[in-house]
Formats: C-alpha cells, structure tokens, sequence
C-alpha cells in the first residue's frame, strides 16, 4: 500500500530536518516525501527550496527528472512489471498485454478508482526468474498467468 | 539443533522463500522440531530457487525449488535429517554447475549467514583489510594494480591505477563511492553480492579507504533492490558497531564510515558521473570529462567510483595475494567474472568463472540452452547497451578484447538468451525506445538520436521504404556512437547495429550495407 498522507506542511519541514544533515540531502528528502504523500506536492517543492536554499526550478527539475518522483498523487497500489530484455526473452510482452487487459489500464495509468497504477520498470535483477514484477514493495518472479490473477486481485484489495 | 537455510535473496524471496520461511517457523514451534532458521544469500542456481539446505553429519543437504505449503510435507519425508526426496539436490558443492565455478569473489556467497560478522570471519572475512592496515596505503595499490584487477562495471578500466590517481590527489576529504545501480538487464552479482555477503563489499570499500586515504563511503544503490537496501544498511550498521568501520576502523589509525543511498529510478545514474550528480543532489546528468572524478567527484574532491563487485573482488586479493588471482584469466582480462545467465534459459544464474570460456561453452553446457526447449538464436551480452551475439559467434571467448574485436562488450558480464521466436527488429526498436526513456538529455546525439531512431526502426517495421531508413538507422547510429557524451548514447548502436548485421532477414530481407569502419 502506498500511503497517501494529506499534505501537513510540519510534517515536510520534519522530514526536511530529518535529513539536512546529509551531504546532498536532496534525494533522501524527496523519497522521505514521496513515501509519505505518494508524490511530491507542489507546496513541499516550495519548503524544500527554501530549507536548501536553491530556486524552486531547481527542485522541480530533480523532481522531474527521476521516475521514482510523481508530481501528483496516484495509485494506493503501484504495480511495476519488468519490460526489459531479460524478460522480453521469457516472454513478458504478453504477460505485460494480460495485465493491461486485466486491470482496463495501459502502462503509465491508474485505474478509475484510484487503486492501482501499473509501470514500466526496467531490471528488477530477477532476471533468472523472469518474467518478474514488483507490487509496492514485493517483489515477485516467474510470473505466470495464475500469478497475475492472485498480484491483481491482491493490488485491488 | 538442526540448521535450516532458507535464502533472503531476492531470487528466493520472489519465489515466496519468505513464506517458506515462515511454514518452517511455525512448523518448528508446533511440533517442537528444535530447527535453527537462517536466512543465507544464494548460491547462485537461480533456476532451482528457493533452495533450501539442511546441515546433517554428511554435510548440507539443499532441495529445491521449494513452493509455499510445501513445509508440512518436506518435514514428513525426512528432509530434515538429509532423506530422499524428488526435490534433493544433495550437497550443492558436488552440482555439476556449481563444481565447475571458481568461486572467489563469491565464495561465501549463500554458505554464510549474511548478516553474521562472526560468520564472516570465521570463512576468512576481514583479513584483507587487517592485510591492508599492515602493509600501508603503496603496498595496498601496488597489490590491486599487481592482480591485473579492472573495473567489473563495463569499461575495464584498471581498478588499481584508478585508486593510485586518488591516493595521489590533493583534496580536504576523499570518498570511495560504490556503484550499486545495476541497471543493466541481465545483470544481477551486485544484488546477490549485497545479499549475500555485504560485508565482502564493506571490507572492499574500507581496502580502498585505506589505499586512498578517504574517509568516507557511499553504496548508491537502486531503488529496484528493496531487498539489498535492507540487507546492506543492517550489515553497515552492525559493521560499525563492531568497529569495523568508524573512528579507528579494526582498532587502526584509519577512520571510514559509509552509507547507503538509494537511487530514484534513473538508468542513467549507472554512468559514473550522473551517479556523481545524482549523490550530490541533483538531476542525473552526465558530466565533461575532463575532470575525472578521480582528481574532481564527489563534491569536487578525489573520488574513487568503483563498481561493486571490482570493490568486493579485493579482499580476497589482498587476502591470498594479487599472484593467485593473476594467475586466473586469459590476455589482459584476469582473474574471475561471475556470469550471469538469464532470459529463456534453462539453468539462470550466478557462474563465476576465470576470463576466456567461449561463449558457446557458456550458453550450452553451463546454461543448458533455452529453458522453452527452442533452438538458441540471439544472445545479448552486457546489458541493453550490449550487442546481440549469433550462434556463429559463440567461439568468442569471454574476455574483454575479444568482445570488442567482434563489435561487442562484456559490459557487466550479464548474458540474456533469446530463442528462435525473436524478433530481432524489434529488439533494436527497443534499444532505441529504452535510450529515449533513459536518456539524461544532455548531449543531442542520445536524446535526439534516440526518438529518432525508435521512430525510424517503426516505420521499417510498418514497412516503408525499408532500405532507404536502414541506411538512415546505420548513419543515425555512427553519429550517436561518436557524438554522445556516455555509454548510454554512444552504446546504444551496439543491441541496433548488431541485430542488423547478424539477422538481416528479419529487417524485411534486405541487403546489408555493412559500415565501413
């Protein structure tokens, strides 16, 4: 489950402090508030800028440029399915095709009611039990049909 | 007291190993079978995960692969004192895959519990640091450099002269930073080296504190890996409180303290530069070089970025001695690399060998071919950026000059084999495609070349004027190999050109216009 906390502007400026001290703090500060929100609101764009002294435009850029960071809210479920070659060759495509159908979503989008948004990644370094996939946190290999009855039905609860 | 080994590795876990583990608690509690649990890393026979191994007087005794709500039915037939069974391995020491190894970097890789630093002393953990706090900073270089040890990230380059240009650098602080953004599909010794034995890693970045006289640590490692994030960040902190690291790391005058920081999904942030960036904050971009992070890195100051499992190779090499590990390897490729075999294979896997098998040697006897029983036709080896090798290839050897002579690249040693359902037009529309999504945008031969590209592989596929934009992919692609400022540009034409040259019958049967290089 990915927690979608409402924005609490104290609540940032603590993660913020939490990790000020780092050198280069900026990414541990960002996952500390995507994990929290679920994205990174705009507001807390605002307080990271100020806190490390740096343009708002500068944030966002580092916010935009990574695929962990969602400038707006998504999914109480992020399934993530593995589209590289190492599972393209166990073949993921149509596993990934099931899914898609499965959930009435495309890769990219989250489904009507909020609970599910289904990705893209990349490598999961499960390459030897491909086809794999990720929901949330839990990692999952030899993907199969009757495995992706049970990660969808587990991703809709 | 039985010893149960049920692994933590990523493999196992996403197979349900943590269930398993579980079944076995509760059946320990239940019927009092007085079972000792422990969560080891792999041994690398990925195809037979989870496997379990059971100590018994006769040694450790694996099955596999084990299924969630198996537990009840496994203690009946007796595994626990060794007995027969259809899923018994027997010791995996005596598996063919597995005898034909040499294991060096690996070689307490799944044998030990992850997490024990007594365990790790106790199969000769430690003594390459004590080694190196006694010879001192030139004799620690001297010895890298002496193994003929190069980086196992991809480029090769020599591990022991990187380290001399950052202990030879001024800076008011230095950092050794471990690359653990093992991105590249295919690829996972770095995961199952933090798995399994993190402290290997650990002592490796301390050697190379003590080589270069820095301070400071930094595991960047990526978000895909909850697993490894977990197991290294409890390993570092029992490190520390060991006194392994810290303000006088093993009770010496050196002071090394390192952190685990996650990556944010970006492929790029592999290149050690972007990686560099991405540390310090900021958007993941690839830097000029020069400066060399060795002189400038982290922070400006003299960096030594290794890839993990170069940085998990030196204990063992200051612990036996650079000549053992020399010994090991064929030309200037020396020593060992750990295989890794995925895709459609038959038996995936972790094999770490000396340099110089053949290719086919690898894919057939080791692999054991397809794992759907079809004929082998491609096999892509080092990651997406890696070139696309046909059967007739595969007297190649595993090294890192022959590669590049057959317009290849060993990368990160990861081999993904494909059966004779691929489509090889769209493996190269899909080099291009991943190029797009991954690249940092800096340099316009990558983020242009690549849309372009992608757009232009489509419309042979829909069949338009095919010859006329192959020649433009062969040109597009000369350009982003010479133009872009990284690997992930300037490699892309190696999956895109390879796949055209070995398999022009799947680009509509067109004539090759073999580039004159």
């Amino acid at each position: 489950m990915v927690s979608q906390a409402r924005y609490d502007e104290g609540e940032v400026a603590e993660i913020i402090a939490e990790h000020a001290g780092l050198e280069g703090p900026m990414l541990p500060i960002l996952h500390g508030i995507q994990e929290r929100y679920g994205h990174v609101p705009e507001a807390a764009v605002r307080q990271i800028a100020a806190a490390l002294n740096l343009t708002r435009a500068e944030v966002y850029g580092v916010v935009t440029f990574y695929h962990d960071f969602h400038k707006e809210p998504r999914g109480r479920h992020v399934l993530k399915v593995c589209r590289a070659e190492a599972c393209q060759a166990a073949g993921s495509d149509a596993m990934a095709g099931a899914i898609e159908r499965a959930l009435g979503v495309r890769f990219g989008e989250t489904t009507e009611d909020g609970q599910v948004t289904l990705e893209a990644v990349y490598c999961l370094g499960l390459c030897a039990a491909a086809p794999s996939a990720m929901l949330d946190r839990r990692i999952v290999g030899r993907l199969n049909e009757a495995k992706i009855g049970t990660l969808i039905e587990e991703a809709r609860l | 007291m039985t010893k149960l080994f049920i692994p933590l590795d990523s493999f196992a876990v996403a197979c349900g190993a943590d269930q398993i583990a579980e079944e076995f608690a509760r059946l320990n509690a239940d019927r009092g079978l007085s079972l000792q649990i422990l969560r080891n890393g792999s041994r690398g026979m990925a195809w037979l995960e989870p496997m379990i191994e059971v100590e018994t007087p006769d040694g450790r005794i694996a099955y596999g692969p084990i299924e969630p709500g198996e537990a009840d039915a496994l203690v009946d037939a007796g595994i626990l004192s060794g007995a027969g069974h259809p899923k018994r391995i027997g010791r995996v020491e005596e598996h063919p895959f597995f005898r034909a190894q040499t294991r060096h970097t690996f070689k307490r890789c799944g044998v030990i519990d992850p997490l024990s630093l007594d365990d790790y002393k106790a199969h000769g953990g430690l003594k390459g640091l004590e080694r190196a706090i006694g010879i001192g900073a030139e004799a620690v270089v001297a010895e890298v450099t002496q193994s003929g040890l190069r980086g196992r990230g991809g480029a090769g380059f020599p591990t022991g002269i990187k380290w001399k240009t950052v202990a030879e650098a001024e800076g008011a602080r230095k950092y050794i930073v471990a690359n653990a953004d093992e991105g590249d599909s295919g690829t996972f010794a770095d995961r199952m080296i933090m798995e399994g034995d993190p402290f290997c890693l650990i002592e490796g970045m301390a050697i190379a504190g003590v080589a270069t006289g820095a301070t400071k640590g930094y595991v960047y490692l990526r978000s895909e890996y909850p697993v490894a994030i977990d197991v290294m960040r409890e390993a570092i902190a029992r490190a520390h409180a060991a006194g392994v690291l810290g303000a006088s790391v093993l009770g010496s005058s050196h002071v090394f303290d390192i952190e685990v920081r996650v990556g944010a999904g970006a492929y790029v942030c592999g290149e050690e530069t972007s990686l560099l960036d991405s540390l310090e904050g900021k958007r993941g971009q690839v830097r000029f070089k020069p400066p060399l992070p060795a002189i400038q890195g982290l922070f400006g100051m003299p960096t030594v970025i290794n890839n993990v499992i170069s940085l998990a190779s030196t204990p063992e090499i200051l612990a036996a001695g650079a000549d053992g590990y020399k010994e090991l390897g064929v030309g200037r490729s020396r020593g060992t690399i750990p295989i890794q075999l995925g895709g459609n294979v038959r038996h995936g896997g972790l094999f770490e060998a000396p340099f110089g098998m053949t290719l086919g040697d690898i894919v057939n006897d080791v692999a054991g071919g397809t794992a759907s029983g079809r004929p082998v036709r491609a096999v892509q080896v080092g990651g997406p950026l890696g070139a696309y090798f046909p059967v007739s290839l595969f007297d190649t050897p595993f090294d890192y000059e022959a590669f590049a002579a057959k317009d290849g690249l060993i990368g990160h040693a990861g081999i993904v084999v494909f059966d004779d359902t691929v489509d090889m037009m769209a493996q190269a529309r899909f080099a291009f495609e991943f190029c797009a999504i991954e690249s940092c945008g800096k340099c316009t031969p990558c983020r242009v070349g690549a849309v372009r590209g992608y757009e232009t592989v489509k419309k042979i596929i829909d069949g338009e004027r095919p010859a006329e934009n192959l020649a433009l992919v062969e040109d597009l692609c000369n350009t982003m190999k010479f133009g872009s400022l990284c690997a992930l540009g300037g490699f892309t034409p190696y999956p895109v050109m390879s796949a055209i040259r070995h398999f022009p019958e799947d680009f509509h049967g067109e004539p090759m216009r073999v580039a004159a290089e």
